[in-house]
C-alpha cells in the first residue's frame, strides 16, 4: 500500500518563555532555526547545529537540550526557556549575574548556552544525579559535592573556543551557591510558615 | 604625548566587568546573522567535491525549479570581480573572491551559491545542485622531505643566517637535534563566519562577523569596483575570530547574491564549511639544531620551518621567527619554508608562527637542559641576549627573567626534581614543564572620533572591533582617563566602517593601535574645550589619526614576555594526558583591564593545553579532503580538559606608547604547548615532538615502538 | 535535508502502523542521532513518526530481581535511577561517559542502541562507504582508521558501534523488546547487532518496520560490583576510543564469576567471552587479568595505525579488573 501524502508544513505553538507563539513550520525547521529566525528570538546561539558544542542550550520543560537537533515541530507542548527568558525584568538571574561579575566569558557566543546549561545543571545537581567523575555513583553514597571537578565535567557539553573556562566555572559555582542559600532560606521560611500554621491550628 | 595624572585618571589598570556584558549575558548582544531584514533572502554555499579539477557543468535547473529557491550563482553567471589589487593585508586570497573561473584548487572550494526564501529550502537545494567535475590527480602530501619546498617572505623576512652553523655544531660540547611537528589547527570560533549584505539607498551595506571593518570594507569596494564611500560594513558583536575573520567567500558570495536580486541576503558557513573557507593554521615539520659548550651557552641555533600553501595564494606560517628574538648563538640560522599544495589557503591563527615555532624551540631548549644537567630556567638565564639576536636593535624592555622568577617562585619550581618519570599518584606519573614565551608588540595606524556631548557626556567611535577580548571595555577605560572622566560618562561606538579607518583586532595590535588614536583626539579634544564654556548642541569633535606617530617610532626590538609553567598528569597505560595547573607569568606592557586581561592571557594558555593535546585537523589523502571535519571529529579542550588556570603579570610599560600597552591577545599561547610537553617527559621520560600528544602515541611511546 | 512529513504517536499500535505504511518512515526518539544525519544527508526519511510521547518511559524492577528499562527513558533519567545506580553501577557510569548533559536528557533508550556509527567516511556523503551506500567501497581501510574496529571487522567495513551504554547492557546480558504488527519479540543485546561480514548496512537483527519497546536487564548480583571506563581524546564529551565494562565476583581470592564488555573495538559492543572464561576459576591477580585480556584479543585485527588498541585494551582491562578485585575485596 503507498503511504498516504503527508504534509511537509505544520501549524504549531510554542510555549516560549510563558509566551505562546503559533506558526507554521517546516518539519526541518529545528527549534534553533524557530526561534531565532522565526521568533527573532537570537539570543540562542548556532555553533555547530550538530550538537557538538552546546551553544543552542535550552531548557525544555526545564531540563537542558541542544536545540539544534530538537525539530520545533516535535517541540510543540513543551515548555521552553531560553536565555530571554531567565532574567525576571531587570533583575538578571543568579547565573547571568555570576557571569557577567566574574567575567565568565570573552565573545559571548557560547555565553547563553553557558548560562542555561549551567542554570539546569544545577538543578540536576540538587537533584542527586551523579556525574561521569563521580567516585562512586551507588545510591548510598549520597548526593556529590559540587566541586570543581563536578563543574567541569557536567559543563563539558558546553565549548568555549576563547578559554573562558576558568572564570566559568567560578561563576556556576557561584550560582549554585547563590541556589542553595536560596533554597536554604526558602525552606526555613517554609518551616516558619508550617510552624505558624500548626500554631494557628 | 602622555600628561600628568590628575583626579580622574584612575580608569587604566582597575578591574572593570564588560560594557557590553548585561547584553552577553541575557542573548539581547546581536551578531552578525542576528540582526534582522525584512525580505531576507537565505544563501548556502555549495562547495567541490574534488581536490583539483575543472567544473565542467552546473546543473542548475532542477535547482531553480526546487521550492522557494531565487537563483543560484556559479562561475558561469556570477558577476567579474577585481581581484589584481593590494588590499588592507596584502594581495586578497582567490578563495574569497568565488565564482570567477571554472578551476577547482583544492577539495571544498565555493562552486555556487544558493540562494532561496528560507535556510532549509536553500539547504536542501545547495545539496541537491550536481556539479560535474573533470577530476585531475591531486598532491596534498606534506613532508619534511618535500623537494619542491621554497623560502617566503611573510610578514618578516624568510631566512636569516650569521656565522658557521656546521663549524659552531661541531665544536659544541652538547648538541640537540631533532624535529618536530605540529598538526593543520583551526580557529574554530564559537559563531561561524555569517554575512548579510544589502543595498539600501544607493549603498551597500554588510552586517558581518570580523575582525576588522576597515579591512572588509576596502576590500570589499575594491572586489566589486565600488567607491568606498559607498560600501558600509558593520560587526558590533563578534563570536571569535583568532585571525580567521577577514573577507572570505561568504560576504563576497552575499553581496554578488543581494546585488542580483536586489533584497537582502544572508549567507553563512556551516561548522563543516568552515574547515574549508575559513583558513587555518598550516602543519609544520621543524628541524631544530642546537650546539652549546658545557655551561649551556649556545654555540650554535638553527631553526628551519616547513608549512604549506594552496596553490592559488601564498601563506607562510613563519615558525622559525621566535628564534630571532629569543636566542642568540654565534652561529645563528633560520629558515621559513612553504610547499604549495591542493588544499585551502592556511591564514594567519592566533600567535602566527610563534605559535608552533615556540612549541619546537622551547622544546629544544628543554631537551638542552637536560643534555647539560641545567635547570631549563637557568639555561635560558645564561642565554639572555643582550640586543636582538639578528637585528642587533636593542631591547625596549625585556623581562623573561623577571617572568621565570616570578613563576618559579609562584609555582613552586624550586622544589622540582629534575629527573623524569619518579613521581606516581595512583595511576598517574605527574611531571612540570616551563617554557619561554615572547610575542612582538606592534601599533598600526587608525583614526578615532572623539565627541564631547552637550549633556557632558562623551562619544567615541572608532572602527574597532571587539571579537571576545574586551577591547569596548579597555578603550572606554582608556578614553575616560584620556578625558580625565569617569568611564560613565563615555560611550563606545565600535565595529562600524563609516567611523573612519583603523587597525584590524588582530596581531596583538588592536587595543594598543585603538587606543592610541583615542588618547590622541582625547588629549586634542581636552585641550580645545574651554573649561566653564557651554558645548553646542551637536557637540564638538575631535578626530585623530595616528599614522605620523605611529611611523615616527624608533625601531628597536618590542616585545611582550612570559613564563608558562605547567604539571601534568599522564596514565601511560591508556596514554591519557591531564594538565593539572598552568601558571603563566607575563611581561605584556600596561594592563589596561585586570578582569579581561586576565581571562584573555589564560584563554591563550589553555588554547596552548588545547594544541598540545587535542587539536588536529586529518585529511585524507585519498580524496584530499578532511576526515570529520566537525567538532566532533576535531576536538578542542572542552571544560572537562582545562583544570585551574592561573596568569598574572608584572610591571612592564611601552616607554613608546602614549599608554604604555603592549598587546596581550596572543603571548598566552605562545610556549603554552611547550610548557606541556615538557611536563609531559618530566612525568614519562620520554620526548613527544608532534602534537597533538594524542592516547596512542602515549601508548606506542610506552611500549617502544615508533611514533604513529 | 529533504521534506518530511511528522506525526506523533501515543500508543506503540499507532506508531507501527504508520512505519508499516511507509517503507521510508523512521521512528524519531530524542533525535541527537537521527537529526544529526538527516542534516548531513546520511538519512533522508520521507516521514518521521516521534515516538517520545509513547507510554515506554518507566523503569521497573522484573519479579525476578532484574529490571525493565522503557524505551523512550532517557538517558539521564537511566542513569540517575537509584536502582540502576545500586545493582548496574556501571551502566550508569556507561551512560554517564556518553555524550553531554544536554544530550542525555534527549537521546532514549531504544535510539542509543540503533545510533549509528560515527565514522568520518559514513557520515561524509560526497564519500563512498559500504555501510551507508553498499558496494561503494570502505575508504577507511586505506585511509583514516585510527578510531576503528580491531575486533570482527571485514574488509567491507571497520567501523566501530559508538554507544556506551550498549556496552554495559551487554556486559549484564540485557534483553531487548520490540513490538512488531505481527506481535511481540525478544533479542538479546549478543543477538541484537549482526556481524559485519558484507553486509555491513545491516546493523540489527530486528525486523523491518520494529519498535524497540525496551530492555530489560536479568537479575546478576555481581554487577553490584561493577565499573565502566572510557578512554577518549579529551577528558569529556568524546566519543570512546577504548572502553570497558566488567564485574567481578571474587571469594578467597578466587574469580567465581566475571562479566566483560569492551567499547569501541568492534561494530558493535564487543563480549569479551574468551577472556570471561579465562577468568572464572582463577586467581584475582595481574597475571590472571592480561591472560584474559590476551585471550580475547588474540582474535584482534589491527590496522596499519589503530594497533595501539590492542595494547590500549590490554592495559584498560587489567587496570579496571585490578580496581575491581580490590573494591571486592573491601
Amino acid at each position: 500500500m503507498a503511504p498516504a501524502p503527508t504534509s511537509t508544513y505544520s501549524s504549531i505553538t510554542l510555549s516560549v518563555n510563558g509566551d505562546k507563539h503559533t506558526l507554521t513550520v517546516d518539519h526541518r525547521t529545528t527549534l534553533l532555526d524557530a526561534l531565532r529566525e522565526r521568533l527573532d528570538l537570537t539570543g540562542t546561539k548556532k555553533g555547530c547545529d550538530q550538537g557538538q558544542c552546546g551553544a543552542c542550550t535550552v531548557l525544555l520543560d526545564g531540563r537542558r537540550t541542544v536545540a539544534c537537533l530538537q525539530l520545533a515541530v516535535a517541540a510543540e507542548g513543551r515548555a521552553i526557556t531560553t536565555i530571554e527568558g531567565l532574567a525576571e525584568g531587570e533583575q538578571l538571574h543568579p547565573a547571568q549575574q555570576a557571569f557577567l561579575d566574574l567575567d565568565g566569558y570573552q565573545c559571548g557566543y557560547c555565553t547563553p548556552g553557558q548560562i542555561c546549561s549551567a542554570v539546569a545543571m544545577i538543578e540536576e545537581h540538587a537533584a542527586g544525579w551523579p556525574s561521569a567523575v563521580t567516585d562512586d555513583v551507588r545510591p548510598e553514597a549520597g548526593p556529590p559535592p559540587l566541586t570543581a571537578d563536578e563543574i567541569r565535567e557536567r559543563m563539558s557539553g558546553n565549548l568555549c573556543r576563547c578559554g573562558a573556562y576558568v572564570s566559568i566555572v567560578q561563576a556556576v559555582a557561584r550560582a549554585a551557591a547563590v541556589r542553595a542559600e536560596t533554597t536554604a532560606t526558602a525552606h526555613t521560611t517554609h518551616t516558619t510558615m508550617t510552624t505558624q500554621t500548626q500554631g494557628a491550628a | 604625548m602622555t600628561t600628568a595624572p590628575t583626579a580622574h585618571k584612575g580608569s587604566v589598570g582597575v578591574a572593570r566587568t564588560r560594557v557590553e556584558g548585561r547584553d552577553k549575558v541575557t542573548g539581547a548582544a546581536r551578531y552578525a546573522a542576528e540582526v534582522p531584514f525584512a525580505g531576507l533572502a537565505y544563501g548556502w554555499l555549495a562547495l567541490s567535491t574534488v581536490a583539483r579539477g575543472r567544473i565542467r557543468s552546473v546543473e542548475t535547473a532542477g535547482v531553480l525549479a526546487m521550492p522557494g529557491v531565487l537563483t543560484v550563482l556559479h562561475h558561469g553567471n556570477a558577476p567579474r570581480l577585481d581581484t589584481g589589487f593590494v588590499g588592507f593585508l596584502g594581495a586578497p586570497d582567490p578563495t574569497c573572491a568565488v565564482f570567477q573561473h571554472d578551476r577547482v584548487p583544492h577539495r571544498g572550494w565555493p562552486v555556487a551559491l544558493v540562494v532561496a526564501e528560507t535556510s532549509e529550502q536553500a539547504r536542501e537545494a545547495a545539496e541537491a545542485l550536481v556539479v560535474h567535475y573533470e577530476e585531475e590527480p591531486h598532491d596534498i602530501a606534506f613532508d619534511g622531505e618535500r623537494s619542491d619546498a621554497y623560502p617566503v617572505d611573510g610578514h618578516m623576512p624568510a631566512v636569516t643566517a650569521k656565522g658557521d652553523l656546521e663549524a659552531e655544531l661541531a665544536a659544541s660540547a652538547v648538541v640537540v637535534d631533532a624535529e618536530y611537528t605540529t598538526p593543520e589547527e583551526h580557529h574554530n570560533p564559537m559563531e561561524p563566519h555569517a554575512a548579510t549584505a544589502r543595498w539600501d539607498g544607493g549603498r551597500l551595506e554588510v552586517v558581518d562577523s570580523n575582525q576588522g571593518a576597515t579591512w572588509v570594507v576596502s576590500d570589499l569596494a575594491q572586489l566589486f569596483s565600488l567607491d568606498p564611500a559607498s560600501v558600509r560594513v558593520r560587526s558590533e558583536h563578534v563570536g571569535g575570530g583568532f585571525g580567521s575573520k577577514g573577507v572570505r567567500a561568504h560576504q563576497v558570495a552575499a553581496v554578488m547574491a543581494a546585488t542580483a536580486l536586489r533584497r537582502p541576503v544572508r549567507v553563512v558557513m556551516t561548522r563543516r564549511q568552515m574547515f574549508s573557507l575559513a583558513g587555518y593554521r598550516s602543519p609544520t615539520v621543524q628541524r631544530l639544531r642546537l650546539g652549546a659548550d658545557a655551561g649551556g651557552r649556545l654555540r650554535a641555533l638553527e631553526h628551519r620551518a616547513l608549512s604549506l600553501t594552496s596553490t592559488v595564494h601564498e601563506f607562510i606560517e613563519p615558525s622559525a621567527g621566535a628564534a630571532r628574538v629569543m636566542y642568540d648563538a654565534d652561529a645563528h640560522h633560520t629558515a621559513n619554508r612553504v610547499v604549495r599544495l591542493d588544499v585551502p589557503t592556511p591564514t594567519w591563527m592566533r600567535a602566527p608562527g610563534e605559535a608552533p615555532g615556540s612549541f619546537a624551540l622551547e622544546s629544544a631548549l628543554d631537551e638542552l637542559a637536560e643534555k647539560c644537567g641545567l635547570d631549563p630556567i637557568e639555561l635560558r638565564a645564561r642565554n639572555e641576549p643582550e640586543r636582538g639576536p639578528v637585528s642587533g636593535l636593542p631591547f625596549s624592555g625585556r623581562n623573561l627573567i623577571a617572568c621565570f622568577r616570578e613563576g618559579a617562585r609562584r609555582f613552586g619550581w624550586a622544589d622540582r626534581d629534575p629527573r623524569p618519570g619518579l613521581r606516581r599518584e595512583g595511576r598517574w606519573l605527574l611531571g612540570t614543564g616551563t617554557a619561554a614565551a615572547s610575542f612582538p608588540a606592534r601599533a598600526r595606524p587608525s583614526t578615532a572620533t572623539v565627541t564631547a556631548e552637550a549633556d557632558g557626556t562623551f562619544t567615541v567611535r572608532i572602527s574597532a572591533a571587539d571579537i571576545g577580548t574586551g577591547a569596548r571595555t579597555a578603550l572606554t577605560q582608556v578614553a575616560a582617563d584620556a578625558l580625565e572622566v569617569g568611564p560613565e560618562r563615555v560611550r563606545m561606538r565600535i565595529g562600524d566602517s563609516d567611523f573612519g579607518p583603523a587597525m584590524i583586532a588582530g596581531g596583538s595590535m588592536g587595543t594598543r593601535s585603538w587606543a592610541w588614536a583615542i588618547t590622541a583626539a582625547a588629549d586634542e579634544l581636552r585641550e580645545r574645550l574651554i573649561p566653564g564654556a557651554g558645548i553646542p548642541p551637536e557637540g564638538v569633535t575631535v578626530r585623530s589619526d595616528t599614522t605620523a606617530a605611529v611611523a615616527a617610532l624608533t625601531e628597536t626590538e618590542r616585545h611582550s614576555f612570559g613564563a608558562q609553567f605547567a604539571e601534568v598528569a599522564v596514565d601511560v597505560a591508556t596514554g591519557e594526558v591531564r594538565v593539572r595547573r598552568m601558571l603563566g607569568i607575563f611581561a605584556a606592557g600596561r594592563i589596561v583591564n585586570p578582569l579581561t586581561a586576565r581571562n584573555q592571557f589564560v584563554g591563550g594558555m589553555i588554547w596552548g593545553i588545547s594544541m598540545a593535546l587535542h587539536e588536529e585537523a586529518v585529511r585524507d589523502r585519498a580524496s584530499g579532503g578532511h576526515y570529520a571535519a566537525d567538532l566532533a571529529g576535531y576536538h578542542v579542550s572542552a571544560h572537562a580538559d582545562v583544570p585551574h588556570v592561573e596568569a598574572d603579570w608584572i610591571d612592564d610599560p611601552d616607554p613608546d606608547d602614549p599608554v604604555g600597552i603592549k598587546g596581550i591577545g596572543e603571548i598566552g599561547i605562545v610556549g603554552a604547548a611547550a610548557a606541556v610537553a615538557n611536563a609531559v617527559w618530566h612525568a614519562t621520560g620520554v620526548r613527544h615532538r608532534s602534537l597533538p600528544i594524542r592516547p596512542d602515541r602515549v601508548i606506542l611511546a610506552g611500549t617502544g615502538e615508533p611514533h604513529a | 535535508m529533504k521534506e518530511f512529513g511528522y506525526q506523533r504517536v501515543f500508543d506503540v499500535s499507532g506508531a507501527l502502523a504508520l512505519l508499516d505504511a511507509d517503507p521510508d518512515a523512521r521512528f524519531l526518539g530524542g533525535g541527537t542521532n537521527l537529526v544529526d544525519l538527516m542534516k548531513a544527508g546520511v538519512e533522508r526519511p520521507a516521514r518521521l513518526v516521534d515516538v517520545r510521547e509513547l507510554p515506554l518511559d518507566r523503569i521497573e524492577p522484573t519479579a525476578d530481581g532484574g529490571l525493565r528499562i522503557g524505551a523512550t527513558v532517557t538517558n539521564s533519567d537511566l542513569a540517575a535511577h537509584p536502582e540502576v545506580r545500586r545493582r548496574y553501577p556501571a551502566l550508569a557510569q556507561a551512560v554517564l561517559a556518553g555524550a553531554s548533559g544536554q544530550l542525555r536528557n534527549m537521546a532514549t533508550v531504544g535510539g542509543n542502541l540503533l545510533q549509528r556509527t560515527r565514522c568520518g567516511y559514513f557520515t561524509d556523503v560526497t564519500r563512498p562507504c559500504n555501510k551507508r551506500t553498499p558496494g561503494s567501497g570502505c575508504p577507511a581501510v586505506e585511509g583514516e582508521h585510527r578510531n576503528h574496529a580491531i575486533l570482527g571487522a571485514s574488509g567491507h567495513c571497520v567501523a566501530v558501534h559508538p554507544s556506551d551504554m550498549a556496552v554495559a547492557l551487554t556486559a549484564f546480558d540485557a534483553v531487548v523488546s520490540y513490538e512488531t504488527t505481527d506481535g511481540p519479540g525478544a533479542l538479546p543485546l549478543s543477538e541484537f547487532y549482526l556481524p559485519v561480514g558484507g553486509t555491513p548496512h545491516l546493523e540489527t537483527a530486528l525486523p523491518q518496520g520494529a519498535l524497540i519497546t525496551g530492555v530489560t536487564l536479568p537479575p546478576a548480583p555481581i554487577a553490584a560490583v561493577s565499573r565502566y571506563r572510557k578512554v577518549r581524546e579529551r577528558a569529556s564529551y568524546a566519543f570512546a576510543i577504548g572502553s570497558v565494562a566488567a564485574a567481578l565476583d571474587v571469594r578467597d581470592g578466587v574469580i567465581q564469576d566475571a562479566r566483560l564488555a569492551f567499547g569501541a573495538v568492534a561494530s558493535r559492543p564487543w563480549r569479551a567471552r574468551s577472556a570471561e572464561r579465562t577468568l572464572t576459576g582463577a586467581r584475582a591477580d595481574g597475571e590472571t587479568f592480561a591472560a584474559a585480556a590476551d585471550a580475547e584479543l588474540a582474535a584482534a585485527k589491527p590496522l596499519p595505525h589503530n594497533g595501539y588498541k590492542v595494547t590500549l585494551m590490554r592495559n584498560l582491562v587489567v587496570a579496571v579488573l585490578t580496581e575491581l578485585s580490590e573494591e571486592a575485596a573491601r
